[in-house]
């Protein structure tokens, strides 16, 4: 069929014919027969010639007064609009999203209703990465941040990030729009649509709802804040009806925004905690292990108080910051000796407490073997034992112990501190006195070793990941730094925390949780949002393997100038997987040079500067030369300095 | 599996009862205990053995020059003694995974302890700003 193209003379005609036709028109809405509906496309008049008239159907829309009120009136409100009256009130600054329809009311309310401040949106290009900016975000600020999302495509992206936060403990306060009633969804909505949005992730969400009215909203947007916020913390659902957000507010709907309460948490029974402390003070090795115990800042000042009360090393796990890397209790660099050197072993919010007491060597056929030492004293302190699902494994193999605390470990702390305290004779603080400067001695020896370690292969070239730790923080170490993300997980074989000067409990800001690849990148930049208010530096070591899941964050970084130095770990393959698949070749005995197939990132090689650079982002690199790095670092520093993100790639050794 | 661990593992389901099967099974043995080795290395070639380090994966856990990483210890320059070295390699006594003759021969190993042997020493640490404390 011919098509008229809609020039300006084409529409003045059909101005003509729209209010010759109004007036029959208001006389032929009728339903169409049958007869009158085969054919319709060919009576549009958007596709018809100028001469012939619109069909009465659309004289009817197009002309007719509508039957319902189309825009709010002055003074009128839509439920979104309440429902960031209620967001603020919990304080969210931020919501990061990627914009999707059945939230659009919301999206809306967010930036004209609020003002797009408190909360501002954040525009992300993947779901797993608003989801990771949340939980970066929450190990600097403390607080949640909201992500928005559709509840069904948006969820699916956003489940593995969500799985990680679960696995960290970390809140994320999910928000999914949907459309749940079906007699008004129209296209997409149909498969943006769903029955029980939350149902994919209910088994690592902690809470979820779906409300049916904005009362109904209020309490639940409450509620959901105050379990998600509540120890073991975790990420919860909220879904958002499209009607609920989108229609106008009943003026008969009296609504209130509740009050946040946010519960205490649970101490150690009084009887268990002095008992734990006279097995403490009676010690001759006791051990701290600490895992996700510092929930707040003060969390690292009261580990540090209750050993050096007792004089006692400290194990820091690392999922949070828990304890200074360089004070002469750590005795994280020797973790296994202290381990089997100690009768008492507390563990402290340990996620895996039989990995600390038992050691499993990975065979052919996989061994295990208790390394602490017969008849020890186990403790254990943990919200963990306050709340377990049991679908996913995240709760680690069953160590057996001598005394469980179903508590929060940082609540405890000050009680166990004064019943200590209340315990220590003259003849146990010298003994104390003693073991401390024992420790003190091996945390130095530690020490040094760590940079004799590190100074092996100084020049080579890939660099090494050694010197490429020693790079950063001979740049940074006079700065007010953080650093935000890096792939080192949590053991005594981490460069930065074997080399670096941690002291502050935003320095160093633990891992993933779930071991999902793409964490790093997303979290970095969350972290550094939550930094910049504080005027900090961010510095992520940045993997390669990880940055290529959503690189879109880089864009997300320039696009909101959120300050972050990405330095990066670029080993150009998966190589913890480039492992595994060699023990296996080992293990079957059949060769093991084509071990790296289908691990490794190169042919070609990734040229991470301009990605980087193509997004707006600062760049330098491939940098293959070690006495390159350091003046690279300089220049990034410089940009962001000024606010800004900068990356610099770095070719790596494998690990 | 090879035809030839084919066979032999047909030969061995034929011969012996059930129980222990698979302990018997010549296809499923695990690496056989080394010899007693030479308390000397014999001569080995660096070059190769720069290019066997990598091939057969073991700068996955050491580093490229030895020098240790994540998951495994420094192990060049100056590597144990060669005979605990290759008993090592043949039956490692950690997470390690054991590297038959077959897959690397004697000489193989003899030539990546030259390269690790090889390995330039780091300087001081004492003259590396980046590593003062």
């Amino acid at each position: 069929m011919a098509r008229t193209k809609n020039t300006p003379e084409t529409r003045v005609e059909r101005r003509r014919f729209l209010q010759q036709g109004a007036l029959a028109g208001a006389a032929l809405v009728v339903a169409p027969s049958p007869a009158d509906t085969v054919g319709r496309v060919q009576e549009d008049p958007a596709y018809q010639t100028p001469q012939a008239p619109p069909a009465p159907m659309t004289m009817a829309a197009e002309a007719a007064p509508p039957a319902d009120v189309q825009v709010l009136g002055d003074g009128e409100r839509s439920g979104s609009d309440f429902m960031v009256d209620v967001f603020k009130s919990l304080g969210f600054e931020y919501f990061c999203a990627n914009p999707g329809s059945s939230f659009r009311g919301l999206h809306e309310s967010v930036i004209n209703h609020g003002g797009n401040r408190a909360p501002e949106l954040i525009t992300c290009c993947h779901e797993e990465s608003s989801v990771a900016m949340a939980h970066g975000y929450f190990k600097v600020e403390g607080k949640p941040l909201g992500v928005l999302a559709h509840g069904t495509v948006g969820l699916q992206h956003a489940s593995m990030a969500l799985y990680n936060a679960w696995c960290d403990r970390v809140p994320v306060y999910m928000i999914l729009g949907n459309h749940s009633d079906a007699a008004i969804r129209r296209g997409a909505e149909w498969y943006h649509g769903v029955q029980d949005a939350a149902a994919m992730v209910r088994d690592y969400t902690k809470w979820d709802d779906t409300p049916w009215s904005l009362t109904h909203f209020a309490e639940s947007a409450v509620r959901a804040y105050k379990i998600a916020l509540t120890p073991p913390m975790a990420p919860v659902v909220m879904v958002l009806d499209g009607g609920l957000q989108e229609h106008p507010i009943s003026k008969s709907e009296p609504l209130a925004v509740p009050r946040l309460t946010l519960p205490v948490p649970p101490q150690g029974e009084q009887g268990a905690v002095e008992e734990l402390a006279r097995m403490l003070v009676a010690a001759e090795s006791p051990v701290l292990v600490a895992d996700r115990m510092a929930r707040t800042p003060n969390g690292m000042t009261l580990l540090v108080e209750l050993a050096e009360t007792l004089q006692a090393g400290v194990i820091d796990q690392g999922s949070r910051m828990n304890f200074p890397s360089r004070h002469p209790l750590n005795q994280t660099q020797r973790g296994r000796a202290a381990v089997t050197d100690a009768d008492v072993i507390v563990g402290l919010e340990v996620a895996d407490f039989w990995g600390v007491v038992n050691a499993l060597r990975d065979q052919l056929h996989r061994s295990a073997r208790r390394v602490a030492r017969p008849g020890a004293k186990i403790v254990s302190i943990t919200t963990g034992d306050l709340y377990i699902r049991s679908n996913y494994q995240d709760f680690r193999r069953m160590q057996d112990v001598d005394l469980a605390m179903a508590a929060d470990a940082e609540a405890t702390l000050p009680v166990l501190i004064e019943a200590v305290k209340r315990l220590v004779t003259s003849d146990r603080r010298r003994a104390f006195e003693e073991r401390g400067a024992r420790l003190a001695q091996a945390s130095r020896t530690a020490a040094a070793a760590s940079r004799t370690a590190a100074s092996y292969a100084w020049e080579a070239s890939p660099v090494s990941t050694a010197r490429l730790s020693a790079e950063i923080w001979a740049q940074i170490k006079t700065e007010d730094w953080s650093l935000v993300s890096s792939y080192y997980s949590s053991d005594q074989t981490n460069w930065p925390r074997r080399l670096w000067d941690f002291t502050r409990p935003y320095q160093w800001l633990g891992h993933a949780g779930g071991g999902g690849i793409g964490y790093g990148a997303p979290a970095s930049v969350g972290a550094a949002l939550a930094n910049r208010r504080h005027g900090r530096l961010s510095v992520a070591i940045q993997t390669d393997g990880d940055l290529m899941y959503a690189p879109g964050v880089l864009w997300t970084a320039a696009h909101h100038r959120i300050p972050l130095l990405s330095v990066m770990n670029n080993n150009r393959a998966y190589h913890q997987e480039i492992m595994h698949v060699q023990k296996m070749c080992n293990a079957r005995n059949r060769g093991v040079d084509r071990g790296e197939l289908g691990s490794q990132l190169i042919d070609p090689n990734i040229d991470f500067a301009k990605l980087a650079q193509s997004m707006g982002v600062y760049a330098e690199g491939p940098i293959t030369n070690p006495n390159d790095l350091g003046p690279a670092i300089r220049r990034a520093l410089q940009v962001v300095k000024k606010g800004e993100p900068a990356l610099v790639d770095v070719v790596t050794q494998a690990r | 599996m090879t035809r030839t661990m084919v066979g032999a593992a047909i030969v061995v389901m034929l011969a012996a009862p059930a129980v222990g099967r698979v302990q018997k099974d010549p296809a499923y043995q695990t690496a056989p205990a080394a010899k007693p080795a030479d308390a000397r290395a014999p001569a080995g070639r660096a070059g190769n053995g720069a290019t066997l380090y990598k091939k057969v994966g073991c700068y996955q856990c050491h580093a490229n020059e030895g020098q240790g990483g994540l998951a495994g210890p420094r192990i060049g320059p100056s590597p144990v003694p060669y005979a605990r070295f290759l008993q090592y390699i043949r039956n490692p006594t950690g997470d390690m995974p054991p590297y038959t003759a077959r897959v690397l021969t004697n000489q193989d190993v003899a030539d990546i302890y030259a390269f690790l042997e090889a390995r330039p020493r780091p300087p001081a640490v004492d003259t590396i700003p980046q590593l003062a404390p």
